[in-house]
């Protein structure tokens, strides 16, 4: 027997909300696997040891129970955000720097879980794309387009030991985000790089597919209520107006709305990153006007701005305005009058 | 024999009152300019002397500055200084003027110069402003150094490149590497990295702090049990 009231409560404790959203990844990662070769099953590896790496050694500077927080599995959130954020068979470093920043001076550095102005995943990513930019562009080839796809041993000796005599024009090649905005700075007719091989149907052949489960991932973290439906419309909506207006507005043609939706990081970064609890907006119209702001800021940063995708930016962007969103939205309590009744009484 | 006066005034110019870590005084030179230890000792030592002569001018001009308009004087006599230290700097050592470029005239606008000659200068005697304008220097050259030296270290892998901006090319070779071929930490370089360093090193001055006010609290239980 157990006291009132008796109600069922569904189990929403951190630690099972982050296994259902590891779950939700998993579709994207199988199609990336498929697609694009084993090779992520080694930075998720990588990435997720040293995000445990860290965490550990962060809670045991902090004197705080290693155990109770290692089981609440935001450092593997935040590790397979980064993985999947990232280039696939880069160096093993690579991961290490990332991981580092995103745990340690993300999270730890301003206290902990729940307390971090920025998503951590997107942090570690920045100092990369900033820091490493070589590294972080050599993006692993499609595997219907790339020379050679390297196997699962292939991929652990180019994490740890370089390339050897594997060319790395053999397993890499340019995003269809980067090849778009390179080629059209050179002055290749838009249809003639649209037609490219690396392009596919909509958004760039595998990655389309994998954003497309992504999308599905997405939409089960919805149907589980784990994230309520206001980010990701707002997200994808804000740059589908933004991508139209672009093209109402510059001479020549330029990237579709299902290109931007398909492209990059735009499906992982509307459900799984502009998502996070921690760092967005939380009340309903703020997390309106915060994704809003983030998916118009990808759209700008992608066409105008010198970086290939812009998602990271945009969310790290709207981090930063998220409190003052918050505190300007705030809805009107039951019961007490709204900001048109002040004073009445 | 130092006064306690003096001493004061030493350990507050290098540690208590050290306007890097603990004024934040002088933020924008000490962020912009920390890229490297070559450029960050010169700047240092180039604010400091700046410093030193118009605490001590100021110091001794102070009964015949009026009240009203001290802050125009104070800036004029500053100004003077910062000009001729320029045009010293632009014959003697031209490289490394052309490197550390708008960040020399701009000593002029730098807070901690005129804070110290509004707030310590313009009351106290010759000798005691000059000496604590030399230590608050040497505490902001400190904190450039030190963060100049992180942010090379992690950004380059190297100590001391660009000596040869101010002792010729025969020093080019005098740069250290700390690592073979390093492959360079940008991050370090930009500007988030002067900002992450400085938080660091406030960080670590605060920490010794509480280290050193928990030893002495700890001295003290043990001394009022006895």
């Amino acid at each position: 027997m157990t006291g009132s009231p008796y109600i069922t409560q569904p189990r929403r404790e951190t630690p099972r909300i982050m296994l259902l959203v590891l779950l939700a990844l998993l579709p994207g990662i199988v199609a990336h696997w498929w697609l694009f070769g084993p090779g992520i099953w080694v930075s998720l590896l990588l990435c997720s040891l040293f995000a445990i790496g860290f965490e550990s050694l962060a809670l045991l500077m902090r004197n705080l129970p290693i155990g109770f927080y290692l089981r609440d599995n935001t450092a593997l959130v935040t590790a397979w955000l980064l993985a999947l954020s990232m280039p696939t068979l880069a160096p093993w470093w690579l991961y290490l720097v990332g991981v580092f920043f995103a745990i340690i001076v993300a999270k730890h550095l301003y206290g902990g879980m729940g307390q971090n102005l920025f998503n951590p995943a997107m942090v570690g990513f920045a100092v990369l794309i900033l820091s490493f930019p070589v590294q972080m562009t050599q993006w692993p080839a499609p595997a219907a387009l790339a020379a050679h796809v390297p196997s699962l041993t292939e991929s652990f000796d180019l994490v740890f030991a370089g390339q050897g005599s594997l060319s790395i024009d053999a397993y890499t090649s340019a995003t269809p985000l980067d090849s778009l905005k390179t080629q059209l700075r050179a002055g290749t007719a838009f249809d003639d790089i649209i037609g490219q091989a690396i392009f596919g149907h909509v958004g760039g052949t595998g990655g389309e597919l994998v954003a497309l489960m992504f999308l599905a991932g997405g939409l089960l973290l919805l149907a589980l209520r784990l994230i309520t439906w206001h980010i990701p419309v707002a997200f994808l909506g804000a740059m589908a107006l933004t991508a139209g207006l672009i093209q109402l507005i510059e001479p020549g043609p330029q990237a579709g709305i299902l290109f931007h939706w398909a492209a990059g990081g735009a499906m992982l970064g509307a459900f799984f990153i502009a998502t996070d609890p921690v760092s967005a907006a939380s009340t309903p119209r703020g997390k309106l006007i915060y994704a809003a702001g983030a998916g118009f800021l990808t759209v700008i940063i992608r066409v105008y701005g010198n970086l290939p995708d812009g998602v990271a930016f945009a969310i790290l962007l709207m981090n930063i305005a998220a409190p003052l969103i918050d505190r300007y939205t705030q809805p009107r309590v039951f019961g007490h009058a709204g900001r048109k009744g002040k004073g009445s009484r | 024999m130092i006064s306690s006066e003096t001493r004061d005034i030493i350990v507050n110019g290098l540690w208590k009152q050290n306007p890097g870590i603990v004024q934040l005084l002088g933020l924008c030179p000490l962020l912009a300019i920390s890229n490297n230890v070559v450029n960050a000792l010169s700047l240092g030592l180039a604010t400091t002397l700046v410093m030193a002569i118009s605490s001590g001018a100021v110091s001794g001009l102070r009964h015949w500055i009026p009240h009203a308009i001290r802050i125009p004087v104070f800036v004029l006599i500053i100004a003077a200084l910062v000009t001729v230290v320029q045009l010293l700097m632009n014959a003697y050592v031209h490289p490394l003027y052309l490197v550390l470029g708008v960040f020399i005239p701009l000593i002029t606008t730098n807070c901690i110069v005129l804070a110290r000659v509004e707030a310590f200068a313009s009351k106290r005697s010759t000798w005691h402003s000059t000496l604590d304008a030399i230590m608050m220097g040497l505490g902001l050259t400190l904190v450039l150094v030190a963060l100049g030296a992180g942010r090379e270290a992690f950004g380059k892998g190297t100590l001391l490149a660009g000596l040869d901006l101010v002792f010729g090319p025969q020093a080019a070779g005098w740069t250290i590497h700390l690592a073979p071929d390093y492959q360079g930490f940008l991050l370090a370089i930009l500007p988030p990295g002067a900002f992450i360093g400085l938080g660091l090193l406030i960080a670590l001055r605060n920490w010794l702090d509480l280290r050193a006010k928990a030893a002495t609290g700890a001295i003290q239980a043990r001394h009022q049990v006895a």
